[in-house]
């Protein structure tokens, strides 16, 4: 061990943020490293524009912690003594080495105008490895769901949010879930009119059916009356079992059929309605970001990390937290990042005090979690969406006449990936993965091959070359 | 310092603000698509925002394969749209 042993964090939204204030605070020295610019992850994502290179509206961060920004971790390797080694990949996004930098005789044009900030690929070895790298939109197939201007609410939220645009003029918001209000309600801020919120459960009879795990929430709640509050109060309709079932377009998105739904999420025939639109943002939930803690050798269960109390992973060094962990919201994340922060500085070899509040609080937030995803489940009727040729896999414009036509050629994971194709494209099976899974009825086992990725970011041959 | 960044959009000259992401500044041009499949040519956009899904792709400065969610505009960038697949430079 060294004399200043650290611990490593990838990841810096509220559970990274939080496991680094807490490793910190226990007298670890911390290295934290986020693909974005500035601090913050999801949840707390600043405003971007005119913000300078130190990221004025970003969360602050303890002084003694060492931030990695614009850096990310596009491969891990297990260390056999514990942790992990990790391949970093620091400048503008997807610009290669060199890419964007004036070259000495490179004449005045580029000299002046293209300085940007320098590019490196390196590799850094973490013998305690906290993972906290979030999760991303679930969006499910339906005829049209390809056109531009159909996003992931998050999406819709995040451009809203750090740059202050509007992805569309008229935006409906549909899926399930409370995110889709603040969405709607971050639209309607930067001048978006919302033509109306779809949810797809019958959510409030829902959150009722646990009254304990509802209280745990209340804060949480209390977020969300507002957001209703407002939403009433700039006339947005809010229908519940209600769905997108198509989206139309020449080129990009002009309008959308919705229909109502049974309780397993059958389209009601003869309840179709079109609402003209030029935006439409999808969120079913969200999907874990899995490729680094399955990189590592991480255990998982029912599509998430396992871990225990102090948020140790199976793999030694390596703790997990926030929503790789299981998906409850920014409050949670924060907890387990606490937990996993002060679990990690113990493993580092710095003496710790129980973080008793967090535990507690990471036990009250699960309760929570747990009662918002009883009610808002994504239901198996779903599958009736997709036409025939509907594309589900959309890195490799697959069709869901030709999945099921692979899946009856080729059964089994690793077979069926090759003969359609699905989920060998760039996105190596994000977005379509769970969605090819249930459609096709893959076995637990086999869908996780969707979630086993060689890289966790497409790396320029270029750069391989300098990596170190 | 300049709070304008000079850009051109398949040629076109336009300004940007420091920190603006290449598909704000698409979305904000009017812009929905940018890119073409490369099997069925289909156009695409943003998708995910938050650079998991690679629907966003853009050409940046001749050097294809760039996540316009992600890619934050520099001063001087030529940003062109993608065609199917095109090679890195
Ligand atoms: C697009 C989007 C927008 C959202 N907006 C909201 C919102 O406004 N309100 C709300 O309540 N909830 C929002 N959520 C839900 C959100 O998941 C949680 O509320 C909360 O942010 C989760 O915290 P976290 O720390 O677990 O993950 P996140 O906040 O997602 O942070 C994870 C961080 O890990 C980084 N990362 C991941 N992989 C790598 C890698 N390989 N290399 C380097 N860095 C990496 C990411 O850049 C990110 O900053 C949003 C989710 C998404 C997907
Ligand atoms: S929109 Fe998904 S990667 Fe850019």
């Amino acid at each position: 061990m060294t004399a200043n042993p650290s611990v490593t964090i990838v990841g810096a939204g509220p559970a990274g943020l939080a496991a680094a204030r807490a490793a910190t605070a226990a007298g670890a020295r911390v290295r934290l490293i986020d693909a974005e610019p500035a601090p913050g992850g999801q949840y707390l994502r600043g405003d971007a524009l005119g913000v300078q290179e130190d990221g004025r509206s970003a969360p602050d961060l303890p002084g003694e912690v060492e931030h990695f920004p614009d850096t990310e971790v596009w491969a891990l390797e297990p260390l056999s003594g514990g942790g992990a080694r990790l391949h970093l990949r620091t400048g503008p996004a997807d610009g290669s080495a060199g890419a964007g930098v004036a070259a000495p005789d490179d004449g005045p044009r580029a000299s002046v105008d293209r300085a940007v900030p320098h590019h490196a690929v390196r590799t850094i070895d973490a013998p305690v490895l906290v993972l906290a790298t979030g999760a991303h939109d679930r969006v499910l197939p339906f005829p049209g769901w390809d056109l531009p201007g159909v996003v992931t609410a998050g999406a819709a939220q995040a451009l809203a949010k750090s740059q202050r645009t509007a992805i569309g003029n008229t935006a409906v918001v549909a899926g399930t879930g409370p995110f889709l209000l603040p969405v709607a309600r971050s639209l309607h801020g930067v001048g978006a009119r919302v033509a109306a919120v779809l949810e797809a459960n019958a959510p409030v009879s829902g959150w009722l059916r646990d009254p304990a795990g509802t209280a745990a929430g209340a804060g949480k709640l209390g977020e969300l009356a507002g957001h209703t509050a407002a939403l009433a109060r700039h006339r947005v309709p809010y229908r519940t079992r209600t769905a997108v079932i198509a989206a139309h377009g020449d080129g990009a998105l002009e309008a959308v059929t919705t229909a109502r739904l049974d309780p397993d999420w059958r389209p009601l025939p003869g309840t179709e309605h079109t609402i003209a639109a030029d935006a439409l943002c999808l969120g079913f939930g969200f999907t874990p970001r899995l490729e680094l803690a399955i990189a590592a050798g991480c255990a998982t269960t029912g599509g998430f990390v396992l871990v225990d109390a102090a948020q140790a992973t199976s793999t030694h060094g390596v703790f997990a937290a926030g929503e790789p962990t299981g998906i409850g919201g920014a409050a949670l994340a924060a907890a387990e990042g606490e937990v996993a922060g002060t679990a990690a500085a113990r493993a580092a070899g710095h003496r710790v005090a129980p973080p008793l509040s967090a535990l507690r609080r990471v036990r009250t937030g699960r309760r929570f979690a747990a009662a918002l995803s009883a009610a808002h489940p994504v239901r198996s009727g779903w599958k009736e969406w997709p036409k025939d040729d509907t594309v589900v896999c959309r890195c490799e414009e697959v069709p869901l006449r030709d999945l099921r036509a692979a899946a009856r050629s080729a059964p089994g994971g690793r077979a069926f990936k090759l003969a359609s194709r699905a989920g060998l494209g760039l996105c190596q099976g994000r977005i379509c993965g769970r969605n090819t899974a249930d459609l096709i009825g893959l076995t637990h086992d086999d869908a996780r091959r969707f979630d086993r990725r060689p890289i966790a970011v497409p790396i320029r041959l270029g750069d391989l070359a300098g990596d170190t | 310092m300049s709070d304008r960044l000079t850009v051109t959009v398949d040629g076109e000259r336009t300004t940007a603000v420091p920190g603006q992401t290449v598909a704000a500044l698409l979305i904000g041009l009017g812009r929905r698509s940018w890119r073409t499949t490369r099997g069925a040519g289909r156009p695409r956009g943003i998708f995910c925002g938050i650079g998991v899904c690679f629907d966003c792709l853009v050409v940046v400065n001749g050097e294809s394969d760039v996540r316009a969610c992600r890619r934050r505009v520099a001063d001087g960038d030529e940003i062109r749209v993608q065609h199917g697949a095109e090679n890195p430079s």
